[in-house]
């Protein structure tokens, strides 16, 4: 090498490292804020956990990719809807990747592991992705662990008056599965039933995992008006079949999952018998707010390989992780003093979405909006979810007080009950 | 076992079973034989699923635990086929064949040089059903797909008492019944059924009476899998593919030939029988616990036969 | 060649392969023992001077090096690695020893060895302290002791019903025992709390140190691990341990001998049964919850792969694949993202079952071996091959 060649050799050396001073010091102003995602991305979640992690993603890019000043850098984990993998791909996340914020899990009982965890970490703070188990903010709740969407006891409140008084359904018969979530949606569904003078005589608990209904479905009593059917997805797909098959005509009333988008229009046929159907939740396919309106269409837009529309996990995941961000604008990116300043901005947040305000109560448990919805048929001929009533302020106690809902206790296979 | 000892436990089992029997036929008819139509109609399904388990069992001493992980990809495949050219039937062949290929394939390039080592063909398998259970994941999602049989079978039919009852099922059952004769004259009334059999009962001789081993094996096996690929979408038409499916079909054919005995295609006809009608009953009259049912037959079985039914001890 | 050059061939490389009277070449005899139980019943009944000799003979520098790592290892590793990895690690690799020991030596591949130790960590959550509440409260070691005997009492009917067949049929049955008590578990809300499980599942605090810290329950574990490897290689170098493998070789010819093959396979399953229950225990506090997911299908085939991961050669094989399963577990995420992980598992369980049945363990003595022809001067030390490769 020539002496000219080396010295522009070393010029060009020194330029760039002199750039990289200038421009790394430039980024490097304040650290970039780190934030822990964990879905189930593995197993028969796995789909609703992908668009949960879309729907977080979402409220990223909302900002830009930056709060307060800080760069967002999201570190992704994966669990199997298993309480232990939970815990373990968290402890990861928060001991060894060393992120400042949590956000997960998505399933109950894997919030009830991670909500244990985070009492042995108490200098990072847990925000929910989208378990909805009760006891997770009503039993033994930890002090850093705040969850901005309302659970499954919550999503029901409006449909029993609903029920009741608008459809007249006086007596109706159960079908759920035998866990958790079926327990608390049917508890927040027949807390109104019951109360407006409803009758639900006949429980069936299906075991999880079975799909074949057909006993069920042949002890359903006669004498009914509606069954309320609290199945997931697929399942319901099942049910159905098999209900009409078997020659049942009666009504449904619909849990959250059971008349989602999946079921109204899935690759198979469309099911007439479902025009009418009742149900409620967290949200609405067609709800005509001018904010739900906008989300939906920045879900399309960027999510070419998403749902036709954001799905429960999807928007709720989206809450939790704007909330997250929402706080950290108010104390300006302030992650300090253990972030006592951040926890304190979190409990005070007014959290504007799409479908409301979400507040959080003394549990650190969403106060927000549920939806009661109908299933009406499009001016194209698809199915869709039309909303009825809109209930705002939905509690976790489901209107009782602390003294009342205590005695009540958290749903269970006989909790309630009102033969 | 002597006459007296059989009479003394076919009393404590038949008693029972007679008393519940009636007992049911009085309380509510219609439920009693409806939940027993439908034990009969699964037990077809859990038939054609455990007879392919137990045939590659019985001859091949191969534990095929990627049997249900056959079975899912015979119903995504049949799926597939069905979708694209709007047939029905054309799902159930490809199903087979698919499943069926993927055996041979299995037999062929992999087992084949295990001979004779039963654990490692077994560990292969599990391997297997992983990484296949993952891959369907990966291509298929998590979403639930259903089938688009024929408005001819998939309607409902009229029965006296039952009142009103599935007619898939109910083909399903015929189906299973003409599967289950087949693989009867398959087995006993042509050459290579007879090789079959004659290698259940002893490998070694076979092989020393100059039979092709690898053939029949290979036979053998593509045969069981695409049993499983059948059942894929004849089951999955019922109650649609979903992932998970795989383990459940797995662990039904195991129970099944547990309770039947390995090698015996009558016996595992026998133990589907027992075990969907216990499923449907449990379901029916107890639902909290029958999922244990199952397995509570199935360690009595253990506990007094070990070999099951219609097994033999090797 | 001399004698003793001869002598140590046939211990170092080739006499390790070799079983003296075995059938398969390849499940062929327990590393150590290179002339089995003739030296231990020696050292047994020479006394201490006796022990001090055998042990001389018989730990080698690798050993001692291994036993300073572990034991210095939580002082210069992170507190998650010294949690998550290394103490997670040690549990799971102590039931996957029961097992190892079950289907390496006794001939047995039983898979029901993760419920065993799923019902020891529900018995203990159960009269423990726990979050929900069915937990009855009583003192913890109470609550230890009664847990460990219950999930030994479980292991050895689980035994009694898997060894009226044949070895092969062992595993449809024991996956079907073990699917049976997650669905038990999963239905049962009087006793097992259902779906939920037991969360919040209390770790005692001895002597004022907590256990659940990262440094004292590494050490727990670790003690109870090296406690499980050492009693597993004294058993299989006793008559017991000879005469199950004597079994696991040819029962018809053990039980003309005179030997209940019946009896020795249930004691087996028992003795295992102690160490998953153990290693149950760990887990549970681990955990410090215990769920019908934690016995399901997923875990009784993970528990399989770690022992055929390691390599079921020898008891050190389970805490080597438990390791390598418990670095994937955590660090698969940065290799082929997290929701590929059971594709990654599964294809190197699949690798390893194909090209070195011995698992990671096969691998590590083939290189040994290896080494040591390029290093060994002069024919003396040509190993023989290893047969069934």
């Amino acid at each position: 090498m020539t002496s000219l060649t080396r010295r522009l050799l070393w010029t060009g050396v020194g330029a760039a490292a002199l750039a990289a001073v200038v421009a790394g010091g430039a980024i490097a102003q304040a650290p970039a804020v780190k934030i822990g995602l964990l879905a189930t991305l593995e197993g028969p979640f796995a789909a609703g956990g992908q668009d949960g992690m879309r729907g977080a993603e979402l409220a990223v890019k909302e900002r830009g990719g930056v709060v307060a000043g800080r760069k967002i850098e999201i570190i992704k984990a994966s669990s199997d809807a298993k309480p232990d993998v939970a815990v373990n791909a968290t402890r990861k996340l928060v001991e060894q990747d060393k992120v400042d914020i949590m956000v997960g899990p998505l399933s109950g009982s894997e919030g009830i592991a991670v909500k244990d965890y985070s009492k042995t970490q108490p200098g990072i703070t847990f925000i929910n992705g989208s378990s909805g188990a009760q006891a997770t903010t009503l039993q033994d709740p930890s002090p850093n662990f705040f969850r901005f969407n309302t659970e499954g006891a919550q999503w029901m409140v409006g449909l029993g008056d609903y029920a009741y008084k608008t459809k007249n359904y006086k007596k109706m018969a159960l079908i759920a599965e035998d866990y958790a979530f079926p327990y608390s949606q049917v508890q927040g569904f027949m807390t109104e039933y019951c109360k407006a003078g409803g009758h639900v005589t006949h429980k069936a608990w299906v075991p999880l995992g079975s799909k074949d209904y057909s006993s069920v479905i042949a002890k359903l009593p006669r004498d009914v008006d509606a069954l309320l059917v609290v199945l997931g997805g697929a399942d319901a797909v099942n049910f159905l079949t098999q209900y009409e098959q078997a020659g049942g005509n009666k009504p449904m009333v619909g849990g959250s999952i059971t008349v989602d988008q999946t079921v109204l229009n899935f690759k198979g046929k469309r099911r007439e018998s479902l025009l009418g159907t009742p149900s409620a939740g967290p949200m609405a396919d067609s709800y005509d707010g001018a904010d739900w309106k906008k989300f939906v269409a920045s879900y399309k837009e960027s999510f070419k390989d998403g749902f036709p529309s954001p799905s429960l996990f999807a928007y709720v995941y989206y809450i939790n992780m704007k909330a997250t961000l929402d706080g950290l604008d108010a104390v300006k990116g302030d992650l300090s003093g253990g972030q006592a300043k951040y926890r304190e901005a979190l409990k005070n947040l007014k959290l504007k979405t799409p479908t409301g305000e979400i507040t959080l109560d003394e549990n650190r448990q969403a106060i927000g909006t549920t939806f009661v919805t109908e299933v009406a048929k499009a001016a194209d001929g698809g199915f869709y979810n039309k909303v009825v009533k809109v209930v705002p302020g939905v509690n976790q106690r489901l209107g009782m007080s602390k003294a009342e809902f205590e005695k009540v206790g958290l749903g269970s296979r006989g909790v309630p009950s009102c033969p | 076992m002597s006459l007296f000892w059989r009479w003394f436990w076919g009393l404590v089992v038949g008693v029972p079973a007679a008393a519940f029997v009636v007992w049911g036929l009085a309380d509510n008819p219609k439920l009693f034989l409806t939940t027993g139509m439908n034990g009969l109609t699964l037990a077809a399904l859990y038939f054609l699923v455990a007879s392919g388990f137990t045939l590659v069992f019985g001859l091949m001493r191969n534990v095929n635990l990627a049997h249900g992980s056959l079975y899912l990809l015979g119903a995504y495949v049949g799926y597939v086929v069905g979708d694209r050219t709007g047939s029905w039937l054309m799902a159930v062949a490809a199903g087979f064949a698919s499943a069926a290929l993927f055996g041979l394939v299995l037999q062929v390039a992999v087992f084949r040089f295990m001979h004779g080592e039963d654990l490692r063909q077994t560990l292969v398998t599990i391997g297997l059903s992983i990484m296949m259970a993952d891959i369907l994941l990966w291509i298929f999602g998590g979403e639930i797909y259903q089938f688009d049989p024929p408005r001819a079978i998939y309607g409902r039919t009229l029965l006296p008492i039952v009142e009103v009852y599935p007619t898939y099922r109910l083909v399903l059952l015929a189906m299973s019944a003409a599967i289950g004769v087949l693989l009867w004259w398959f087995l006993n009334r042509t050459r290579v059924g007879m090789m079959i059999r004659a290698g259940v009962d002893d490998r070694a001789m076979l092989s020393a009476a100059g039979v092709n081993v690898q053939f029949v094996f290979a036979i053998t096996f593509a045969i069981g899998a695409g049993l499983a690929g059948f059942a894929g979408v004849v089951g999955g038409t019922a109650l649609s593919i979903a992932p998970g499916e795989d383990t459940r079909y797995q662990l039904a054919s195991l129970v099944v030939v547990i309770v039947g005995g390995m090698g015996s295609v009558v016996g595992a006809a026998i133990g589907a029988i027992l075990i969907g009608v216990a499923e449907q009953f449990g379901l029916a009259y107890a639902p909290t616990y029958s999922v244990v049912f199952t397995f509570v037959i199935m360690a009595l079985v253990l506990a007094f036969r070990p070999q099951g039914i219609l097994g033999r001890r090797a | 060649m001399s004698a003793a050059d001869w002598r140590k061939a046939m211990n170092a490389g080739a006499g390790r392969y070799a079983w003296a009277g075995g059938a398969a070449g390849r499940r062929a005899a327990a590393r150590p023992a290179a002339q089995p139980s003739s030296r231990g019943e020696e050292a047994i009944a020479g006394g201490a001077a006796a022990w001090a000799r055998w042990i001389a003979r018989r730990v080698r520098a690798r050993h001692l090096l291994v036993l300073l790592a572990v034991l210095v290892y939580p002082w210069v590793a992170t507190p998650f690695f010294t949690f998550q990895i290394g103490a997670q690690a040690l549990a799971l690799g102590l039931i996957a020893l029961s097992l190892t020991f079950l289907a390496g030596y006794g001939g047995m591949v039983s898979l029901a060895q993760m419920t065993v130790a799923g019902i020891a960590g529900y018995m203990y959550a159960i009269f423990a302290t726990s979050g929900t509440d069915i937990s009855l409260r009583w003192p913890w070691g109470l609550a230890v002791v009664l847990a460990l005997v219950i999930a030994t009492i479980c292991a050895t009917l689980i035994g009694w019903f898997s060894v009226r067949t044949e070895g092969i049929y062992t595993i449809m049955i024991t996956l079907a025992i073990g699917v049976a008590f997650y669905y038990l578990a999963q239905q049962n809300y009087s006793l097992f709390n259902g779906f939920q499980g037991f969360q919040s599942v209390m770790t005692p605090a001895v002597a004022g140190v907590e256990l659940r810290a990262p440094i004292p329950f590494y050490y727990l574990a670790l003690f109870w691990s090296l406690a499980g490897y050492f009693f597993v290689s004294y058993l299989l170098r006793a008559p017991f341990g000879v005469a199950l493998q004597g079994i696991r070789d040819n029962p018809r010819r053990m039980s003309a001998l005179g030997f209940n093959v019946t009896a020795h396979r249930v004691a087996a399953y028992a003795v295992a049964g102690v160490l998953a229950a153990i290693g149950g225990i760990l887990m549970v506090w681990y955990n410090g919850l215990v769920s019908p997911g934690s016995v399901g299908t997923g875990w009784l085939i993970n528990i399989l792969i770690i022992a055929v991961l390691g390599g079921m050669r020898h008891p050190i094989g389970a805490f080597v694949g438990a390791i390598v399963f418990v670095l994937l577990q955590n660090f698969a995420v940065d290799l082929v993202g997290r929701e590929r992980f059971n594709l990654l598992i599964g294809g190197v369980f699949l690798v390893i079952v194909l090209f070195s049945p011995d698992g990671v363990l096969g691998w590590w003595t083939q290189a040994r071996q290896y080494l040591r022809t390029q290093l060994n001067r002069g024919p003396a030390a040509a190993p023989t091959q290893r047969r069934g490769q």
